[in-house]
């Protein structure tokens, strides 16, 4: 496909990991913030290729991995109501709450629907006057435009049994968040291209600023990524630590305007709490009090959820770059995508599940072997 | 979750509330697309594609870069050949 295939070339991509060897000379802590990203890089084996100096570690950038236990559980109480007609994005089906994950529910009888877009839900809704119909908002900005719209236009079109649950974050806090972190070791950042497509970079040059730390906003095909990796490296090596823009065919430093006055028209920043994190202030997206006939959070009211996570699961530390899946005891073994414990074995931008979707569970002999091909 | 990708615009018309719609082509799916956050493409664009929604242009000239950057990377001469198995990359892209 165009725009897909040329950024997978190999000749390219053996150019650029040449030029990234020759300009390291000492090691470097890398985060890619984006799931996405996480995923190409281990789908294509793109650490293996960089010079051992190079670690890449991954980001909180996976938004199914960062709801709040609280918030799906909340869902689940939703989703169960017998007038409710509950959609989501297929990839939170699988999340674990406190005690079951949608597709059990589902599975009892609950109407649970997966959608493309959450547009779709408002022809949901008008098929169906007698049920509620309630979207699960989640997402990072990229997914903002589209969630606003949905609220606006149901709004604009007098759909009033449509409401959404509202889990929305924002990227640059949760960045700030991570560098302000005692346990820190991130030194540069691969920044989420599609979250900046919708909101420009200009928001990362206080934090490049203030920690003194580069930030290359970058694609998601195996070349952006390297050349992502080889712009910050760079930058490291020379001892800058600007905002460059490795991505520009998509990404303008002001983003897109007309998508970002629609979502500050429906949305206000709000503290959020993220799974395995914690709460992070001004991290989120609540609904815009004009719009409270469609917070699905205020017209169902649902009680404060005594929420339980699994102990064993470090799903926060890996989403916040501190471990890696493969220190987690149960990793591959009680916590598998058939059975997770942690979102981030269950959404594919997870990194547990990443991992594991690549054979990275299976013992190599010597930790600096080359993988074979996993079936 | 912020997966996007491109495709080439095939129709653009305002579905019965006003909203301006569109149909692009994903390598051979086609699929509708919201357009109101892109007002300035035009039929046979590439656009960047979210949840249905169309978010940026896809800028050709920018797209193109990346065979500026092949050309100044050959001309960076003989580098030492990385000592990674030939093909390993693409073996381990076309596996998934």
């Amino acid at each position: 496909m165009k725009f897909l295939d040329e950024y997978r070339d190999e000749t390219l991509a053996r150019k650029i990991v040449a030029e990234v060897r020759r300009i390291t000379t000492k090691p470097w802590v890398l985060m890619e913030v984006c799931g996405g990203q996480t995923h190409a890089i281990v789908k294509y084996g793109i650490d293996r290729l960089l010079p051992k100096e190079i670690e890449l570690v991954h980001g909180p950038g996976c938004p199914v991995c960062v709801t709040s236990l609280e918030m799906i559980d909340k869902a689940h109480a939703i989703a169960q109501r017998p007038d409710v007609i509950f959609c989501s994005f297929g990839d939170m089906l699988r999340v674990p709450g406190s005690t079951d994950d949608l597709l059990i529910l589902k599975s009892r009888g609950a109407d649970v629907r997966v959608v493309y877009s959450p547009i779709d839900c408002l022809k949901i809704a008008r098929a169906n006057p007698d049920k509620k119909v309630v979207f699960f908002a989640i997402g990072f900005e990229t997914t903002a435009p589209a969630n606003a719209m949905s609220v606006w236009q149901a709004s604009k079109q007098g759909i009033k049994n449509f409401s959404i649950l509202v889990s929305h974050v924002l990227v640059p806090p949760s960045i700030a968040s991570i560098l302000q972190s005692p346990l820190n070791r991130v030194q540069g950042f691969l920044g989420p291209g599609h979250v900046c497509t919708v909101m420009g970079y200009h928001e990362y040059e206080p934090i490049a600023e203030r920690f003194k730390v580069p930030i290359v906003i970058t694609g998601f095909e195996p070349i952006d990524i390297l050349e992502g990796v080889l712009m910050t490296v760079r930058q490291l090596e020379g001892g800058s630590h600007e905002v460059q823009n490795q991505y520009p065919r998509v990404v303008h430093r002001e983003g897109n305007r007309v998508a970002q006055d629609l979502v500050n028209k429906v949305f206000e920043v709000c503290d959020r709490k993220w799974r395995g994190v914690g709460s992070i202030p001004k991290s989120g997206y609540k609904l815009r009090y004009e719009f409270h006939d469609h917070d699905a959070e205020r017209i169902f009211d649902i009680k404060e959820i005594d929420t339980q996570e699994p102990e064993i699961c470090i799903s926060g530390l890996v989403l916040k770059g501190v471990k890696k899946p493969h220190d987690c005891p149960a990793f591959g073994k009680q916590c598998t995508p058939e059975h997770p414990l942690g979102a981030t074995m269950v959404s594919a931008e997870g990194a547990c599940a990443a991992y594991y979707a690549y054979g990275r569970h299976l013992k190599l002999a010597d930790p600096n072997e080359k993988p074979t091909k996993v079936a | 979750m912020c997966l996007a990708i491109p495709g080439k615009l095939i129709e653009i018309a305002s579905d019965s509330n006003g909203v301006r719609m569109g149909k692009a082509n994903f390598g051979g799916i086609v699929k509708q697309v919201c357009l109101e956050y892109t007002p300035e493409v035009e039929t046979g664009d590439y656009v960047l594609v979210h949840v249905g929604f169309a978010l940026s242009k896809v800028n050709e000239e920018e797209a193109a870069r990346t065979y500026q950057l092949l050309d100044e990377m050959k001309q960076l001469g003989e580098l030492d050949t990385p000592d990674w198995d030939n093909n390993l990359f693409f073996e381990r892209s076309t596996s998934s």
